[in-house]
């Protein structure tokens, strides 16, 4: 049995426990998570859990499932960190929190290293209520943002559709991002630490570019061809 | 015979599912086709009070489940249909006594003999919601015209997808023409554009439907109401057959929002 707990390594954190996950099958991991709360049920009762999965690709099956395990053992499961962004989709349209507040400086780092201007994460769907997309650089999205839905990215936001979520770009502070979509009625735009009011809803959408102007405030206005 | 398995579904709760699995059942019935209902709300059943079936109760689902008696003890007869069974929710249990796995083998129990099992399902999208639509062939997302719940729906319509159950289907439910001309409701086209999906059924907002329910009589078996005849369109379309949408009067713009909806993803 030392093995199989040794796949997840549990510990205390400010918001309650954090489990960490190897890269050993997900199903042997889960099978050692559970068993280790078995095993220990008193410490585990009413505990706070987030889980850091690491790479493992987790669908919302896998994850309804281990919460619902959770919850029958009286572990409420709130944030899963993943670094893929599959799992951290997964995890946003549960509703669960994909960042703890402990921040992980490697993974900074590594972003650091990584993501250069010309990285996007294109994402070729509507984006529906409840879902919340990150990313540390482009993101380019071939679908609508619907009410509800969240899109942030440390670089510049393309939208192939109708925005009508809340979008983030230079969420890092970077004030020479743009956001740009075929129809821009959204909820709410943000360029680094400007803030737009509520956009009307256009009878006769155009394409639109937002950014931030010379007197520095956060502005739309329509998309010049040529 | 092998059943399609339908699971009615919304998000938000109070739109109107159990309203809709009771009169969709009773309409396919009356099209004389074999239907079993199942209570998928354990803990809050009241399926069983919609259909009028409260006082025949002896086993529920859970009692299946855990092996206290055989799944035929467990299906009441409708009143006016025998082609109709209605399968209770325990009333007494949580959902954690029904798994995923329980209702596709229940399900899979009755599609030998069966031409369509209705669930439907509890609000939410916890593990109630998860257990009424593992075994659907088919998913029906009902939805009101106000913000806050196509708001939930499309929040579910999101989980189906990612579930890859397939396309799902759209009611609306409640809609109230007077309102929307007066700009005071979202217009079904609002709706629809906004979704995405399929619509299967505009039902209008009518008191017979309420009263119908408290009697444990659903409306569509009175050949006078708007919303009796909504949902016997309803099971029409789920019959595969091609009925007109009714006109509610203020949908001039409908069928442009429903051609747009054809070419989009
Ligand atoms: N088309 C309608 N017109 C008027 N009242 C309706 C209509 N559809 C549902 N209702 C009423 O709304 C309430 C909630 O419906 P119900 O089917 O129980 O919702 P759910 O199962 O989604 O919680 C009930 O009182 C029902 O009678
Ligand atoms: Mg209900």
């Amino acid at each position: 049995m030392e093995q199989i707990t040794s796949l997840v390594q549990i510990k205390g954190i400010r918001d309650g426990l954090l489990a960490t996950f190897s890269d050993a099958p997900w199903e042997d991991q889960r099978a050692a998570l559970l068993f280790q709360i078995e095993e220990r049920s008193s410490f585990f009762q009413g505990a706070r859990l987030a889980m850091d999965v690491g790479n493992q690709i987790l669908k919302v099956n896998d994850l309804v499932d281990l919460r619902d395990r959770l919850s029958e053992r009286n572990v409420a499961l709130w944030a899963v960190v993943s670094e893929s962004p599959t799992t951290e989709q997964t995890s946003q349209l549960l509703g669960l929190a994909t960042r703890i507040s402990k921040p992980r400086p490697e993974e900074q780092k590594q972003y650091a290293d990584t993501i250069s201007d010309d990285t996007a994460l294109f994402i070729n769907k509507t984006l529906r209520s409840g879902t919340r997309v990150e990313f540390p650089g482009n993101i380019v999205i071939m679908g609508d943002v619907n009410p509800g839905a969240e899109v942030v990215a440390e670089g510049n936001v393309i939208v192939w559709g109708r925005v009508r979520g809340m979008i983030h770009a230079g969420a890092k502070g970077n004030r020479s991002a743009f956001i740009c979509a075929l129809d821009l009625s959204a909820n709410q735009l943000r360029i680094a630490d400007e803030v737009s009011a509520m956009l009307k809803p256009q009878k006769d959408p155009k394409p639109e570019i937002a950014t931030i102007n010379s007197e520095g405030r956060l502005q739309a206005e329509l998309w010049q061809t040529g | 015979m092998t059943a399609q398995v339908i699971t009615v579904t919304s998000g938000k709760g109070g739109v109107g599912k159990t309203t809709a699995v009771a009169n969709l059942a009773t309409a396919l019935a009356a099209d004389g086709r074999k239907v079993v209902c199942i209570d998928g709300d354990i803990g809050l059943r009241n399926l069983d009070v919609v259909m009028g079936l409260e006082n025949r109760i002896v086993y529920d689902i859970v009692d299946v489940i855990e092996g206290r008696c055989k799944l035929k003890q467990a299906m009441i007869r409708d009143k006016h249909y025998p082609d109709m069974y209605l399968i209770p929710a325990a009333q007494t249990r949580d959902k954690n006594a029904v798994s995923p796995s329980d209702m596709i083998r229940i399900c899979n129990d009755l599609r030998p003999d069966t031409d369509f099992v209705i669930i439907d399902s509890p609000a939410g999208i916890e593990r109630g919601f998860r257990n009424s639509i593992a075994a659907a062939d088919r998913v029906l997302v009902v939805t009101n015209p106000e913000v806050s719940a196509v708001r939930d729906a499309d929040r579910v319509v999101g989980i189906l997808e990612a579930e890859e159950k397939g396309n799902p289907a759209l009611i609306l439910n409640r809609l109230n023409p007077v309102l929307v001309r007066n700009n005071d409701m979202l217009s079904a086209e609002d709706v629809l554009d906004l979704l995405g999906i399929q619509l299967i059924g505009i039902v209008p907002e009518d008191e017979s439907v309420i009263i119908g329910s408290n009697r444990g009589a659903p409306v569509v078996t009175d050949p006078k109401s708007r919303a009796g005849q909504a949902f016997r369109n309803i099971a029409k379309r789920i019959q595969g057959q091609n009925v007109p949408f009714m006109d509610l009067d203020q949908q001039s713009g409908l069928w442009g929002a429903i051609q747009k909806l054809t070419g989009r993803k």
